[in-house]
């Protein structure tokens, strides 16, 4: 499958995601500018984690004003993958294509370890490699994890199955002490009503190989790129 | 154009008392008049006083620094560039070096630390390295109780400051060390190391060279913030230094990150000559080192230098330390595709001037020539001093033999060491900072050495930072071996070979004889131990007059050393690497073998320092050989694939480096000792732990005894206890409470 991973200025995990869908995944990879307009015929986009533009204002708020923001949301109108990496993930809010939005973390420290993650969803293409109540191990890196949304919004989208990932202890139970940045409902990751916009603040190309002690995270970029064609109708078909 | 330079409008009269306010001597400024022939102007003072500042020139350090073996068969470029480069194998080159931001971080802890990791990044990228990891050396004063406010207040600023400037550029920081000792009260240490990577064929070095080829100035605009920073880091503290909290530079991460992967593309272009950033000093030392380098002088129009605001003179351009700032020497002609790189990183570039082969730099601004001096004598023929040294007079006081009472409850004394913010865990902080970013971490923050793979070769890179201020306060000649020698240790346990080395030296005032002897000294043992490992020196930087009010920090020259594992394929013979690589307890069942010899010493010991509230004494010997021999059973070990696990033995001795590799993982120990209780604390040099699966045993016994390092069975891993059997008694006790009190000292104690 075509990837295309965007760069924003202050993107720094842009080289770890490349290395994991080339190198390991063995997928045409290639980086598209954030000043581009085109996407280059990628079924694939990743926005990735960084600082774009210095988080200046609101984390992802700038990015999410860039040129190739338009192609990247006509891409997900139509039902192409997109797949938001932290500040990816940022980005996805601030543009709408994702529900929701971040504040600081609840200690309003940087945050940067391992957390443990439930699955929540296995009919989608993205977690086409985990099963349902899977418990992952990856690494969060962010001050802004901090997930919210109102009252209804969050009931709508729990409703909606869109809760794709949660924050949870080692055994898969939901508690204060495993939620570290405070998300709402310990949502650690979401997806839109389509299924093909996925967005997470944990970082899955940072444990994707076997040498850094960790694989769990090379299940859902091997599932981003999985089947290929249009993922609605995976989405569909798995209910 | 010959016009005789001449001060701006509106500057000051230069005199004697106007040099003197520059921190230039009667001599100094006598010899700067002589060398120009006549008296300087306002900007050549300020230039002259930044060239000349203990900062910049290391005028009380570089009789001493000669000391340091520089060269091996891996090393590119020693000191005197942006950063050292050594070879680090597979085509492979890494640039590494390691500062201090000890004066601004004091004043100012959040901009101080975060403009010292930018300046550190800098060094390393201006080589044509892409930046891979970072580590933080910091020392702070006592935090506890009312008295420790302020310090507590200069730990969170610093840690933050820290985070927020690596993570946002994105590099990880995977270690380092952090302490707490009362002659940091007054003067905090903050020591940025950076480490970065590039194909041999890509460096870059800072030089000036080709006559008529263009100057670029990139990056920030130019401002008031800094000036003179270089100076005041060449001073000690008064009552008054709280005003110099303007000195202080102000960092931007994001623009760090844009101006490093312009700066990268640019070097790729093919048209770059030189680089070199804008560090302590500004665009005086970057224009004046450059031209050194190349040998050439360089014409520089000032009005042409992007400023924050017109009104700036002559003088402040040339000593603003405003951050992120660079300059770029490109082939005649080819500069535009420099500017358009730039441009497309959204930085401003502009043509400044250009190289000449007249060996003086002349700037002019507003049509008159402010500045023409000559390069070389003022950049190499800075003065050197070779201060008078001699030993404090308590130094027999400080090393009398106090006798150490044994503990009545060695397990007491465990938990009240590991309840100390200086032994407690330091999660705390390395939470703060992003240690996996770039996917190279296999151990990060937290164990004796840092593991990052090197994509694309089967090897991987360790790095650590260690130095003893004690051990160099009681003995700084032990102290600055120890230093090394640890450091060597630290790495040989994740069976890494010492490639090259770069300290920062924090030191007092180098006018009083005592610290001028504390230096020598350092040095000179740090110097033995890098030749007997054989380990060259290829950076660094020297920190002089962190002092307040006569009262000096320790003697802590921080030393970093960086080691190559050739092939970790074989390391993980035993299982994950992370794990083999670790420095905890993992796998039931192993066998717990006890490296190297006691000889039961206490002198600057953590028991002897926060139990008796002591610090007297000799420190540990080091025995240079026994070291040798150990990190050799070490690395023979690591390569065979027997360990599954290893950590040296420091701070707190024996017991205190088991109840670390149970707590790592929560699995414990039933062993024994043939010892007394107060030998578990004991801090004798050139001793490991290392785990082996039951049947690697023998052979690891055998190659022990083959290299003359002493062996023995201590007992096995396994249950979620530690217990211990020593002569007389038996500590015992579940892990999870020891855990407890060493996960909650640091964050209790900054509240």
């Amino acid at each position: 499958m075509k990837c295309g991973i965007v760069v924003f200025p202050g993107s720094n995990c842009d080289h770890d995601v490349y290395h994991v869908l080339s190198h390991v995944l063995e997928q045409e990879t290639t980086f598209l500018w954030h000043q581009e307009t085109s996407l280059e015929g990628c079924e694939l986009v990743v926005l990735p984690g960084g600082f774009s533009y210095g988080d200046y204002l609101r984390a992802g708020s700038m990015a999410a004003h860039s040129p190739i923001m338009a192609a990247v949301r006509r891409h997900a109108e139509a039902g192409g993958r997109v797949l938001g990496i932290c500040n990816g993930f940022q980005m996805l809010l601030e543009t709408g294509l994702l529900p929701g939005a971040m504040r600081r973390n609840r200690d309003l420290r940087f945050l940067s370890v391992d957390v443990h993650l439930r699955v929540e969803r296995d009919d989608l293409a993205w977690c086409s490699g985990y099963r349902r109540g899977d418990v992952l191990r990856m690494p969060v890196a962010h001050a802004e994890g901090n997930y919210v949304d109102t009252g209804e919004a969050l009931d709508e989208l729990e409703r909606r199955g869109q809760v794709v990932f949660r924050y949870v202890n080692g055994a898969g139970r939901r508690e204060p002490a495993a939620n570290l940045n405070g998300s709402e409902r310990a949502i650690a990751g979401i997806c839109n009503a389509g299924g093909n916009v996925l967005g997470l603040m944990p970082h899955p190309e940072r444990c994707a190989e076997e040498m850094l002690g960790n694989r769990d995270g090379l299940g859902l970029l091997a599932g981003a790129v999985a089947g290929g064609g249009r993922l609605g109708a995976l989405a569909a078909a798995g209910g | 154009m010959t016009t005789t330079p001449s001060s701006a409008a509106g500057e000051p009269v230069v005199d004697s008392a106007l040099a003197a306010d520059h921190g230039l001597t009667g001599e100094e400024f006598g010899g700067l008049c002589d060398l120009l022939g006549r008296s300087p102007t306002c900007t050549e003072l300020g230039i002259a006083s930044a060239l000349y500042s203990e900062h910049c020139s290391y005028k009380s350090s570089k009789i001493h620094l000669r000391r340091f073996p520089t060269r091996s068969r891996r090393v590119v470029h020693g000191p005197g560039e942006n950063a050292g480069v050594v070879d680090i194998g597979h085509g492979w080159v890494a640039a590494f070096k390691m500062e201090s931001h000890n004066h601004p971080s004091f004043i100012e802890p959040y901009q101080g630390a975060a403009t010292g990791v930018g300046g550190i990044l800098r060094d390393v990228f201006t080589m044509g390295a892409r930046p891979i990891a970072c580590l933080d050396s910091l020392r702070f004063g006592e935090i506890d109780g009312e008295r420790g406010a302020r310090m507590r207040h200069l730990v969170d600023g610093v840690v933050r400051g820290i985070g927020d400037y690596g993570n946002c550029v994105g590099i990880p920081t995977v270690g380092g060390e952090t302490g707490f000792h009362r002659s940091y009260n007054g003067n905090i240490l903050v020591n940025a190391f950076a480490l970065g990577v590039c194909r041999e064929d890509r460096i870059f070095t800072a030089t000036a060279s080709g006559a008529g080829n263009p100057i670029l100035y990139a990056g920030s605009r130019t401002g008031r913030d800094g000036i003179h920073g270089a100076t005041m880091a060449s001073e000690a503290f008064d009552a008054e230094s709280e005003a110099k909290r303007p000195t202080v530079q102000v960092g931007d991460p994001f623009t760090e990150k844009v101006l490093l992967e312009a700066s990268l593309e640019a070097m790729r272009s093919g048209v770059v000559l030189g680089v070199q950033d804008m560090g302590a000093a500004g665009l005086t030392s970057s224009c004046f080192e450059m031209a050194a380098r190349g040998g050439a002088g360089v014409d520089i129009d000032l009005d042409l230098v992007p400023l924050r605001e017109a009104s700036l003179t002559p003088y402040e351009i040339m000593l603003s330390e405003s951050q992120e700032r660079m300059v770029f020497v490109t082939q005649r002609g080819q500069e535009e595709a420099v500017v358009e790189i730039l441009s497309r990183w959204g930085l401003e570039a502009s043509k400044i001037g250009r190289v000449t082969d007249s060996g003086r730099a002349r700037l002019t601004f507003r049509g008159r020539t402010v500045a023409d001096m000559p390069v070389e004598p003022l950049v190499d023929g800075a003065p050197v001093y070779d201060r008078p040294a001699a030993p404090p007079a308590d130094l027999r006081e400080r090393q009398r033999v106090v006798d150490c009472e044994a503990p009545e409850d060695p397990l007491r004394a465990l938990r009240s060491l590991l309840g100390t913010p200086e032994l407690g865990d330091k999660t705390w902080i390395h939470r703060q900072y992003d240690s996996t970013v770039r996917s190279n971490t296999i151990v990060g923050p937290g164990s004796d050495a840092a593991v990052l793979r090197l994509k694309g070769t089967p090897s991987a890179l360790a790095l650590t930072s260690d130095v003893n201020p004690s051990y160099c306060w009681l003995e700084p000649r032990m102290g600055g071996r120890q230093a090394v020698a640890e450091a060597v240790r630290n790495l040989a346990t994740v069976g890494a070979e010492p490639v090259g080395m770069t300290n920062c030296l924090n030191f007092g005032s180098p006018e009083n004889p005592a610290i001028a002897w504390q230096l020598r000294e350092c040095i000179e043992g740090m110097a033995e131990a890098c030749r007997a490992f054989d380990v060259p020196v290829i950076s660094g930087n020297v920190s002089l007059y962190n002092e307040t009010e006569g009262e000096a920090v320790h003697p802590t020259p921080t030393v970093a050393i960086v080691g190559v594992i050739d092939r970790l394929e074989d390391i993980g013979a035993e299982g994950d690497l992370h794990l083999v690589l670790g420095c905890g307890f993992w796998r039931p069942g192993d066998r717990v073998v006890l490296l190297g010899c006691d000889s039961g010493e206490y002198g600057g010991s953590a028991y002897q320092r926060l139990l008796q509230r002591v610090e007297a004494g000799r420190p540990p010997a080091v025995d240079l050989e026994a070291e040798a021999a150990l990190c050799a059973l070490l690395r023979q070990s690591r390569r065979a694939g027997w360990l599954s696990g290893c950590h040296d033995l420091a701070d707190g001795g024996l017991l205190l480096a088991l109840a670390e590799c149970a707590m790592a993982r929560g699995i414990g120990l039933r062993g024994a000792v043939g010892c007394g209780p107060l030998a578990l604390f004991s801090e004798s040099q050139a001793r490991a732990i290392v785990t082996v699966p039951a049947a690697r045993t023998e052979e690891l016994l055998a190659a022990a005894e083959a290299r003359g390092v002493a062996a023995r069975e201590v007992g096995d891993v396994g249950g979620d206890r530690l217990v211990l059997d020593f002569e007389g008694g038996t500590v015992d006790s579940a892990i999870g409470d020891l855990r407890r009190v060493w996960t909650e000292a640091l964050p209790r104690a900054v509240g």
